[in-house]
């Protein structure tokens, strides 16, 4: 409100009211009025409240200036004002008034706060707003503003005075099209710009100049998807395989593809003949008639005259309006170019203009002329041959305006000549002068010369002389040719100028008046019937009926196809329509047709016509028809009135102006590729080579043919290319390129321009600096500087040492190796080991969404209806089951955090020690079982078990776990089948604390689980009551995982094959009794120790997933796809059942498994071995097979699935995983005559495994290819679990009954209910072939001597042993050394089988004194490490006793191939007193 | 390390996180941690925190402060890996469970230079926003975003449920790889001042003092090449 506004301004106590405000017209005055009536009420009771002003109120007035509370003051301004009541609408009339009245109140008010009053009054003046009435505001906006009007502005307006818009488009130059833009917005805007007196945004022709359209009309991208459905047909991908062509590149393509192959439309639809033999004089003439017509046509078509003379006249006008705007002033030398540049274009465009007027001025005449014989011919001859009728249509003009034009036209010709003349003769005259000058300046010379010359001669003569002497001097210079008098130049003949312009038009141009000829040229005139006929002419057309016409069509030479005979007509026209579709195979070089006449039974080449190859952008539909001329030099005659081919004949009657035709004519016909059924082109791509075509910026105006750079800029320069249209924009690149020097234009595009300028040091300083090199090669994820922490900041920092751990690596030290192929394959592992962590790593930096975010599944009504069921269920079950743990990311685990949890839970079939039958005693002083005899047998067991019921201890074993240095052991329990059920929980750490994925796949530490026996000794009895005893370990077995393999499964639960020495000392198995060879022999194999193990990870890891990559292959598409079928089927209704068809080979490619197997030969020497028994020779096959070292791959080849090498390479390599012993022994069996299969399956503790398959004297072998032992497959103790499939060399099979344990499945792949195979009848194996050489390449000898590798394992053995023992000395016993030297061999022989007992006997008898403990170690060789880890794990040097003696022999049996058993023999001997 | 040739340069930090301001959540608390290069490593200080809940003021209804001190020292050879400063907020949602509000980060500031605190007085008053700029140098106030459900339905248990999704490691705001397969919705600010001191860094070549007119060295930096001639984009 305005009155609150302003009582701000009043000061807050009890001023005399003053007048506030001339209130504004209009509503702001009723408003206040009711505003003060309500204010004036509630101040009425307030006032008789309180007479004075309060102490707040005098506190305010003091201290602020402004009242923050307007009620108050406007209370107190309103009540002086209220007082007089009909004030209020006098209010506005006068202040005056108000201030008298006021005044009169003032009594209240100081001296001093009214002088306040006053000056504030004096700095403010109140008056009334300005209002200006409406009117007078619009009149002066009008000044102001404009409206621009939206009609069309005239184009008189738009371009300078006097000056008629010129058009470019019409004198012929290139223009391109406007934007599109509304005719009223056009106009708003030109209006604008005229207001403003801008025309320079006006072009020539009067419009708004305007850079032509950008916007192409097609887009140059076709749409991928349409709205409604997927893809476009045209445009979806299809897959083909790549084809390595078989054949020469003249193929266009060769393989089983049904739309592979192209077609050639050849459509030959008819042919004319310009001349022919049979053609009577008539037909010639006709024929002529008819060229000249259509030449008329053609030219009419094109219309050249007209064009030229339009460019004519605008370059005249452009002439003109130049001259016109610069007026009488001085022409620039630019300007003046121009102009002449102009005039030349003129005189050119003119002289073209006046050919082409001429030429059709002939033409004309020609025709007619023609028309004319024609009708002579006719009435002479009385009949008439062909249908020809030519009608002349007269257009009339209008006789005064284009006598005006004529004349106009003749004057501007002769103005332009008689300008052209005067031009030329003042050159010449300027010329003239200047040879002139010339000749007088070299006169001069001569002169002198002659003068020096006379003075030589007469030295008297004089100066005077030489003026006149002219003559003389002439004949004197003779001598010398000097350049001639030039002569001046004639004037130009103005008047024959105009004579002989109306005379050239005269001739080439109509008469003024004259109506225009049209001729028109009709076939519907009447032949005279044949009746009519004389009779040569009636032979004549007999023979033309007899005779027909074909045409053969040939492809590269090669007829393919023809027409249908067409006989020939009067007319000498022949229609076929005939389209040929050739499905073709070759290139296309030469498409040929032969145009064939036949006579009776005789057929005559007529001529050969060749057609062009077409592009394969032409096809069929859109191809023009082409006309191709074809002639003959075919010498005919005939006896008849036709004229004959290569005959000479006239028209005359006299026989004179002789004319001589030869057969030709014009044969219509077109080539395109063709179109497929859904809209393919059949046209070869146009990447192949396709001839001599080259697709280049000249085909595409036209102008095809023109390679030679020069040439080309010649013929651009000469057809005046407008450079502003973009068709020719290449063109005008391209000549500028030309014209540059340079021919080869620069096909590449460089972006890093300014690289350099982004390099912060030079390239050189880059590769010198060992800083940026570690910098380099840590960025590069190099395995030693992956985590390199801090780098040096200095150059000198950065020591050489660095890099020297990289170049140790990369040259695998030799000396860790026992003999150089070993460390070849070790490099070449490494290799591929190095090639494959790469590829891991780049795949490892592809995330997908749950690397990041942690996000909770959505709970399945399953999972919603299973948890409501576990509220329901007991708390504490009688029977747990183990939950799934949280999977945990490996990345933000720390030292620490991990630990391995191992539950212990029994043993089975523990060795038991040999009690002395003799000696029952407690004490074992006096050896223990060396006084045994080989009768064990039967009777020691019942003795043995008589034993056991009265006193002695069998076995005390414990277990011992010891994980990556770190040892842990259960308590003692007793008898051979111990049940310890305890747990143990081992500490984990990462390798260089780096817990990522890949690094801990790549562990390569192994869990040893070691059974020992605890034996207690007691020591020095016979001292009074005191009894020491000492307690001794025993090694007994030991089991070995590897981490990976529990990282893998996170879990292994199940019972273990001990692994135990085929020999303990003192120890003996209990055995079954019944053991006669046979397949019963298995049973007795498999009765080993067993152990029962759960072992976990805590927390419970994610393993790494296998990389996300799609692997190449070399397999059909079809077949790769029929695999993924099969395998996402298997892995959708036995989620449980492993199901491998196809595999990757070492190189990374995807392989079919079948291809893996196949017959091969196991090396003579195995099967020699055993001529007589075939089941020890698959026994030692099978032993063979598994002395090759395993290494897994999944720790060799971290989070890459299997990689499979082919046998060939397995030997070679001499390493690999159980699927490379499978296939290698699956082949041996297979080349041995036996049913062999594959089993794709799990096993404990290998978690997925391949087994081989053996049938056998009608029973099913399993045989553990890592292990050489066999199975029968009811053995409740093999290691196969779960059986998902079975691989033969041609099929795949997969287990489809009820159960995958191998104990209840029947394994007869033929029944189809049981095994679903791969390759059935609907999908017939193709006949893959084998990926496995023919034959292995074996070597049969050791490349380096046995004996050496024997002493250097032995050494290094016992120097370790040495090692581990720093405290005590270590003895070794060279007797017993060496009489277990001698045992060893007899233990390969027997390949570990009894032989325990004669052993005790010998040592026995040599060492009577000693207790002894030992037993022989049984390895595969591939390197020392192992042997080492294996000899540390017995624990045989931990033995304390003062008076202990070792001994140590090593044995090594070489194999075919290298491949080597390692033997050591360890024991601990302890002298008794 | 002689004091004539430095082979390492320190950065030591001490700042605060000021507080936040989150419109819509009340009683949060927040978590930081420094993510840095190979070449670092933090000699003092803490390198992680939990702050102390906070609640909205009665005076300040938009701004949570927590005022929690920061103090770090790093030693490095390297700029590369410039430590970042990454803090994420948690507090708990409707249902008192107990959710992530936002992720952020930011580098600490390369300058050296000083912090100078604005007072906040309660009424809204205007000190020119030039001199505010001017002060607030080396104050950072970082966006924060959380990871989005994938689907709807995932959204809605999540809510049910108060497991909304998380980064597996907060530390992962701080890198760019692997960012390309989340979906993130904003959340608010948190406000961060630093105080920044650096030791030996110009002696090795890196001027991160700009502005500022160098200090006149007798003795240039080892002649020849070294890391003197090195830009930050190592």
């Amino acid at each position: 409100c305005l009155l609150l506004a302003l009582s701000l301004w009043s000061p807050p106590s009890d001023l005399p009211p003053r007048p506030q405000a001339k209130p504004v017209p209009g509503s702001s005055h009723s408003e206040s009025s009711t505003m003060r009536q309500r204010m004036k009420d509630k101040l009425k009771a307030a006032r008789s409240e309180m007479g004075l002003p309060t102490a707040e109120e005098a506190y305010n007035f003091f201290t602020f200036d402004f009242d923050p509370e307007p009620d108050e003051e406007t209370r107190k301004g309103q009540k002086r004002r209220t007082r007089p009541e009909g004030e209020n609408e006098e209010g506005e009339d006068g202040g005056d008034d108000d201030e008298e009245k006021e005044e009169e109140d003032k009594e209240e008010v100081t001296e001093e706060l009214f002088l306040i009053d006053q000056s504030a009054d004096d700095f403010l003046v109140f008056k009334r707003a300005e209002y200006m009435g409406y009117q007078r505001r619009l009149q002066s906006e009008n000044e102001l503003l404009f409206t621009p009007s939206f009609l069309t502005v005239p184009a008189s307006s738009k371009v300078p005075e006097n000056m008629k818009p010129r058009y470019l488009e019409e004198e012929g130059l290139y223009v391109g099209e406007r934007p599109p833009m509304s005719l009223t917005n056009q106009n708003i805007l030109e209006n604008r710009i005229l207001k403003q007196e801008q025309v320079r945004w006006f072009g020539d022709d009067g419009r708004i100049m305007a850079l032509p359209d950008p916007i192409k009309e097609s887009s140059t991208r076709p749409p991928l998807f349409h709205i409604e459905d997927d893809l476009d047909p045209a445009l979806q991908t299809v897959y083909r395989k790549a084809l390595v062509s078989k054949h020469a590149s003249q193929y266009i393509s060769v393989g089983g593809e049904t739309n592979g192959d192209y077609q050639l439309d050849v459509d030959v639809s008819g042919l004319i003949f310009s001349h022919h033999p049979l053609f009577s004089q008539e037909h010639v003439l006709g024929s002529r008639l008819v060229q000249l017509y259509d030449q008329h046509l053609s030219r009419q078509h094109r219309n050249l005259t007209e064009h030229l003379t339009t460019k004519l006249n605008g370059l005249r006008n452009t002439i003109g309006n130049m001259l016109e705007v610069h007026g009488g002033q001085r022409l620039t030398p630019v300007m003046q170019q121009r102009i002449s540049e102009y005039k030349q274009e003129v005189r050119n465009t003119r002289r073209l203009r006046d050919l082409e007027q001429e030429k059709d001025r002939t033409l004309l005449k020609g025709i007619v002329k023609i028309w004319k014989e024609i009708k002579a011919l006719r009435d002479f001859q009385r009949f008439t041959n062909t249908p020809y009728k030519l009608y002349l249509r007269r257009e009339e003009v209008e006789r005064a305006s284009d006598v005006r034009e004529y004349e106009a036209e003749i004057q501007a010709e002769v103005d332009e000549l008689l300008d052209e003349m005067e031009e030329d003769y003042q050159r010449k005259v300027t010329e003239y002068r200047r040879q002139q000058e010339e000749w007088k300046v070299w006169r001069r010379k001569q002169r002198a010369k002659n003068k020096k010359k006379k003075k030589t001669q007469s030295q008297l003569d004089d100066n005077e002389d030489d003026e006149d002497n002219d003559d003389d001097d002439r004949t004197d210079g003779e001598a010398e040719p000097g350049p001639p008098k030039p002569k001046p130049p004639e004037e130009p003949d103005m008047e024959g100028v105009e004579k002989q312009v109306s005379e050239k038009a005269s001739r080439i141009r109509r008469k003024p008046g004259e109506p225009i000829l049209v001729p028109e040229l009709t076939a519907s005139g009447p032949i005279t019937p044949n009746e009519q006929c004389p009779r040569g002419e009636f032979a004549r057309r007999e023979d033309v009926a007899k005779r027909s016409i074909f045409i053969k069509v040939l492809y590269n030479d090669k007829e393919v196809s023809r027409t249908d005979n067409r006989s020939l007509n009067s007319d000498f026209r022949v229609h076929f329509g005939q389209i040929f579709n050739l499905k073709i195979v070759n290139w296309p070089e030469s498409i040929k047709l032969q145009v064939f006449e036949v006579l009776g039974l005789s057929t005559t080449l007529l001529a050969d016509v060749f057609v062009p190859v077409p592009e394969s952008s032409i096809l069929t539909g859109s191809a023009p028809s082409e006309e191709l001329v074809f002639s003959s030099n075919l010498r005919v005659m005939f006896d008849h009135e036709a004229v004959g081919s290569d005959v000479p004949f006239s028209f005359e009657v006299d026989g004179s102006n002789r004319q001589t035709l030869l057969t030709s004519g014009k044969l219509s016909c077109s080539v395109s590729w063709a179109v497929g059924e859904d809209d393919v082109p059949l046209a070869p791509p146009t990447t192949q080579p396709n001839g001599l075509k080259q697709l280049d910026a000249i085909a595409s105006i036209g102008a095809s043919g023109l390679n030679d750079m020069k040439k080309l800029g010649e013929w651009a320069t000469e057809s005046r290319l407008d450079p502003n249209d973009p068709n020719n924009a290449d063109i005008m690149q391209l000549l500028k390129v030309a014209s540059s020097g340079e021919v080869t234009a620069p096909d590449y595009f460089r972006l890093e321009q300014l690289q350099e300028e982004f390099n912060f040091v030079s390239e050189e300083d880059l590769e010198q600096s060992r800083r940026f090199r570690l910098l380099r090669l840590r960025n590069q994820e190099v395995a030693e500087f992956r985590n390199y922490k801090f780098v040096p900041a200095m150059e000198r920092e950065v020591t050489d040492k660095v890099f020297e751990v990289r170049s140790l690596r990369e040259i695998v030290d030799t000396k860790g190796h026992l003999d150089a192929h070993r460390a070849l394959v070790a490099k070449h592992l490494h290799k591929i080991r190095e090639s494959i962590i790469n590829r891991f790593l780049i795949a490892k930096h592809h995330f997908i969404m749950s690397d990041l975010v942690q996000e909770e599944q959505v709970p399945t009504i399953g999972i919603l209806g299973l948890n409501l069921f576990k509220l329901a269920e007991p708390k504490r079950p009688l029977k747990p089951q183990r939950k799934e743990r949280k999977k945990v990311t490996a990345q933000n685990l720390s030292d620490g955090d991990i630990r391995l949890l191992l539950n212990i839970i029994r043993a089975y079939d523990i060795p038991v020690r040999k009690p002395s039958v003799n000696k029952p005693a407690v004490t074992s002083k006096s050896t223990r079982s060396f006084t045994e005899t080989l009768t064990a047998g039967q009777s020691q067991r019942a003795t043995q078990g008589s034993d056991w019921l009265l006193n002695q201890v069998q076995v005390r074993p414990f277990v011992e776990v010891s994980f990556q240095r770190s040892v842990l052991q259960t308590t003692t329990a007793d008898g051979p089948n111990p049940c310890w059920n305890e747990d143990l929980q081992l500490p984990f750490s990462a390798p260089n604390g780096d817990y990522s994925t890949a690094n801990l796949q790549s562990m390569k530490d192994e869990i040893f689980i070691n059974i020992f026996d605890e034996v207690q000794y007691e020591l020095g009895g016979d001292r009074g009551k005191e009894v020491h005893t000492r307690l001794e370990k025993h090694w007994l077995g030991s089991v070995k995982i590897p981490f990976s393999t529990i990282y893998f499964q996170s879990r292994i639960d199940g019972t273990f094959k001990v692994d135990t020495p085929p020999v303990l000392l003192g120890y003996s198995k209990e055995r079954s009794l019944a053991s006669d060879g046979g397949y019963d022999a298995v049973r007795s194999l498999t009765e080993g120790a067993f152990i029962t193990l759960f072992i976990t990870i805590e927390p419970q890891l994610v393993p790494g997933e296998t990389i996300r990559e799609k692997f190449e292959s070399q397999e059909s598409e079809g077949l790769l796809l029929a695999s993924e079928v099969f395998e996402r089927d298997a892995a959708v209704h036995f989620p449980d059942r492993p199901c491998l068809t196809t595999v990757i080979n070492i190189n990374g490619k995807t392989v079919f498994i079948t291809r893996y197997l196949r017959p091969l030969n196991p090396p003579q020497e195995l099967l020699d071995a055993f001529p007589n028994s075939p089941q020890e020779a698959t026994d030692l096959i099978a032993r063979y097979v598994s002395l090759i070292p395993s290494l897994p791959d999944s720790v060799s080849f971290a989070g890459v699935c299997d990689l499979w090498s082919t046998c060939d390479q397995f030997l070679t390599l001499l390493a690999g995983d159980e699927e490379e012993h499978a296939v290698l022994l699956c082949n041996y069996f297979l080349s041995m005559g036996k049913k062999a299969w594959l089993i794709i399956g799990t096993a404990i503790p290998e978690g997925p495994t391949t087994y081989v398959l053996t049938y056998e004297q009608n029973r099913y072998l399993i045989w553990n290819p890592s292990s050489g032992q066999y199975y029968g497959q009811y053995d409740t103790f093999c290691p196969l679990q779960t059986v998902g499939c079975l691989v033969s060399a041609d099929n795949v099979w997969l287990n489809t009954q009820a159960y995958t344990s191998p104990l209840r499945i029947r394994f007869d792949v033929t029944k189809a209910k049981l095994w679903k195979p791969f390759f059935s009848r609907a999908f017939p194996n193709p006949g893959l072939s084998s990926v496995q050489c023919i034959t292995l390449h074996i070597i049969l000898h050791l490349p380096f001597p046995k004996i050496s590798l024997t002493c250097r394992i032995e050494k290094i053995l016992k120097e370790k042993i040495m090692e581990w023992r720093p405290r005590n000395p270590t003895r070794w016993n060279r007797y017993c050394t060496s009489t277990l030297r001698h045992f060893l061999p007899k233990l390969e022989l027997s390949r570990g089988r009894d032989v325990a007992d004669e052993h005790r006997l010998e040592l026995q008898s040599l060492l009577g004194d000693y207790r002894i403990s030992g037993f022989p170690l049984h390895l595969p060789f591939s390197e020392v490490r192992p042997i080492v880890e294996a000899v540390y794990s017995t624990g045989v040097h931990n033995v304390e006793a003062s008076n202990v003696e070792f001994a140590l022999a090593v044995h090594v049996h070489a194999y075919p191939n290298n491949v080597l058993s390692v033997w050591v023999y360890l024991a601990s001997l302890i002298r008794m007193r | 390390m002689t004091a004539n040739s430095p082979s390492v340069f320190l950065l030591m930090i001490n700042g605060q996180i000021e507080g936040a301001n989150f419109p819509e959540y009340d009683d949060l608390y927040c978590k930081y941690c420094f993510v840095y290069g190979h070449d670092w490593a933090p000699t003092s200080g803490l390198e992680e925190g939990i702050s102390q809940i906070t609640s909205k003021g009665r005076d300040s209804p938009h701004r949570l402060v927590w005022n929690f001190p920061l103090e770090i020292t790093f030693k490095s050879t390297n700029p590369l890996g410039w430590p970042q400063i990454v803090v994420s907020v948690y507090g708990p949602d409707t249902f008192g469970n107990d959710v992530v509000r936002g992720y952020g980060a930011t580098h600490i500031p390369i300058t050296p230079g000083q912090y100078v605190p604005l007072i906040f007085s309660s009424t809204p008053l205007s000190t020119p926003p030039l001199i505010k700029d001017l002060l607030s140098r080396h104050t950072r106030t970082i966006p924060m975003f959380v990871p989005e459900s994938t689907s709807r339905l995932q959204k809605f248990t999540s809510w049910l449920l108060g497991r909304r999704p998380e980064f597996t490691d907060p530390k992962v705001v701080a890198q760019g790889e692997g960012r390309e397969v989340t979906r993130v919705s904003s959340q608010g600010f948190v406000t961060l001042s630093f105080n920044i001191v650096t030791k030996d860094m110009k002696r090795l070549g890196y001027d991160t003092t700009a502005t500022e007119t160098t200090h006149t060295h007798t003795h240039p930096v080892a002649a020849g090449f070294g890391p003197g001639n090195q830009t930050l984009s190592m």
